[in-house]
């Protein structure tokens, strides 16, 4: 189980140090801090926009959750900085990994 | 440790051509070459690329092409900072002993597959520059409630300069107009608020103090190097209205040279959106937090090419390879006073600055006379 797969099946997942309890991101074989394994957490919690623009007529955020992971993700509708917000969908569409929040 | 200079420099113009990267690169060389022509290549002992093309091989097919047999022959790959990474490296095995006399030659193709960063997944569908530059402008404006309009007066300017510029891809002056309607990509990005991609070379020659005394009577001398990589990830950076790679890289490469950033007399800035010329600007200590602008804008009105006069990114065009080579030989010439109509009077201290993938790192140089 890694997080591609979980991905790729619509679950986003938080990559957790089994040693040392920390989150790597973006997810990695093993924990950025001390090589530990690394198993998946579903996701539990909101997120917060921080940041965000618009390409057309759809707005990308920069969503933070539990303070360290961070993705750019898609809303529909207008964005607030400071907004807390859920994934809605996500996995992987040629190659690249895709979020929709609402 | 040993002192570096700079003996001699090439640069191919840039533009859209077609030309493989083979091609490019010994086009600096020749050029370089044809301008140096009191330098021999039987003491070129080492010879290193710098670019993100996918050819292998690329240090030995070069020196071979040029006719040289060296004993250091490599390439080296960063994104966007590929170019001073190189020249680093070169002063580095100088530095060491390792090697005397140091060929770095950057190139890029206008196709490069150094734009997209394709590892970075946190950035979701988003992996093409023009969203971290997004972002990056939004941020910025929104905390030091700068506009559109002031962003604009950026790529004025660089295109300004770039006309004095005869190897820039632009040969075009803009107005603020022009530039705020120019084609849309995003909320926060026009096309004229980007650097191109584009076909381009350059070249350098970096030698021990020596060897530099020997050859030349008009040497310029890398005295400070500066670089920090704060992650490859553009979400994870800690700011984004700021540059923290820039910030660190710029202060251990004025302590390196034993100078103040108010000792710099002229700098080219990785300007790779007109939004990071201001932030960069501030990160470096140009200018105080949220007044990057306003230095920009006095610039603007006396016509001082203090700031990028080459034209930066966004009017030479950016060959990713070759562009921290080229802001390196402007800032040489402007130190040698053979900038022509872009000099800076007087310019005898000079700053490179040149990033990679949203500022993750920054590598900052300082030049002197
Ligand atoms: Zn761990």
């Amino acid at each position: 189980m890694n997080f591609e797969t979980e991905l790729s099946n619509g679950k986003f997942c938080i990559p957790e140090c089994e040693k040392c309890k920390k989150i790597t991101w973006p997810p990695a074989e093993f924990c950025s801090h001390c090589f530990g394994t690394i198993s998946l957490k579903q996701i539990t919690g909101d997120g917060k926009i921080i940041e965000f623009s618009k390409q057309g007529e759809h707005y990308f955020c920069m969503v933070e959750f539990f303070e360290i992971v961070r993705i750019i993700a898609k809303i529909s509708k207008t964005p607030k900085i400071g907004q807390t917000v859920k994934i809605s969908k996500c996995g992987i569409k040629n190659g690249d990994h895709f979020f929709q929040i609402i | 440790m040993k002192k570096v200079g700079i003996v001699g420099h090439g640069i191919t113009q840039f533009s859209r051509s077609d030309e493989k990267i083979e091609t490019v690169l010994l086009k600096s060389v020749k050029k370089l070459f044809e301008n140096n022509s009191e330098l021999d290549k039987e003491h070129v002992d080492s010879v290193l690329v710098s670019t993100n093309n996918e050819s292998k091989y690329l240090s030995p097919i070069l020196s071979e092409s040029a006719g040289i047999k060296p004993k250091i022959a490599h390439s080296i790959e960063s994104l966007c900072n590929s170019g001073t990474n190189s020249i680093v490296s070169a002063y580095s095995y100088i530095a060491s002993g390792l090697a005397d006399m140091v060929l770095v030659s950057g190139a890029e193709r206008y196709d490069s597959p150094g734009q997209i960063l394709q590892w970075d997944n946190s950035r979701g569908e988003f992996k093409h520059p023009i969203f971290w530059a997004s972002i990056f402008a939004k941020s910025y404006k929104r905390k030091y409630l700068i506009s559109d309009e002031q962003l604009a007066s950026v790529s004025v300017k660089n295109h300004k300069h770039a006309k004095e510029n005869p190897n820039a891809l632009s040969n075009k002056t803009y107005s603020i107009q022009e530039v705020m309607t120019s084609k849309k990509l995003t909320d926060d990005l026009r096309l004229l608020d980007c650097s191109r991609p584009c076909t381009g070379g350059a070249s350098i020659i970096l030698a021990s103090e020596e060897m530099t005394k020997k050859i030349t009577s008009n040497p310029t001398w890398i005295t400070g190097i500066g670089q920090m990589t704060t992650s490859a990830s553009f979400t994870k950076n800690s700011s984004f209205s700021s540059m923290e790679s820039t910030k660190l890289a710029g202060r251990a490469a004025l302590k390196m040279a034993n100078k103040e950033i108010q000792d710099v007399d002229v700098a080219e800035i990785h300007d790779a959106f007109t939004v990071c010329e201001p932030m960069a600007l501030e990160s470096l200590g140009f200018s105080n937090a949220g007044e990057g602008m306003k230095t920009i804008n006095e610039m603007n009105g006396t016509d001082d090419f203090k700031i990028n006069p080459r034209g930066g990114l966004i009017g030479c065009g950016h060959p990713l390879g070759a562009t921290g080579i080229a802001q390196t030989i402007e800032i040489s010439q402007q130190l040698q006073t053979e900038a022509g109509r872009r000099q800076v009077d007087g310019a005898s201290v000079g700053l490179v600055h040149n990033m990679s993938a949203a500022a993750t790192s920054s590598t900052v140089l300082i030049l002197e006379k």
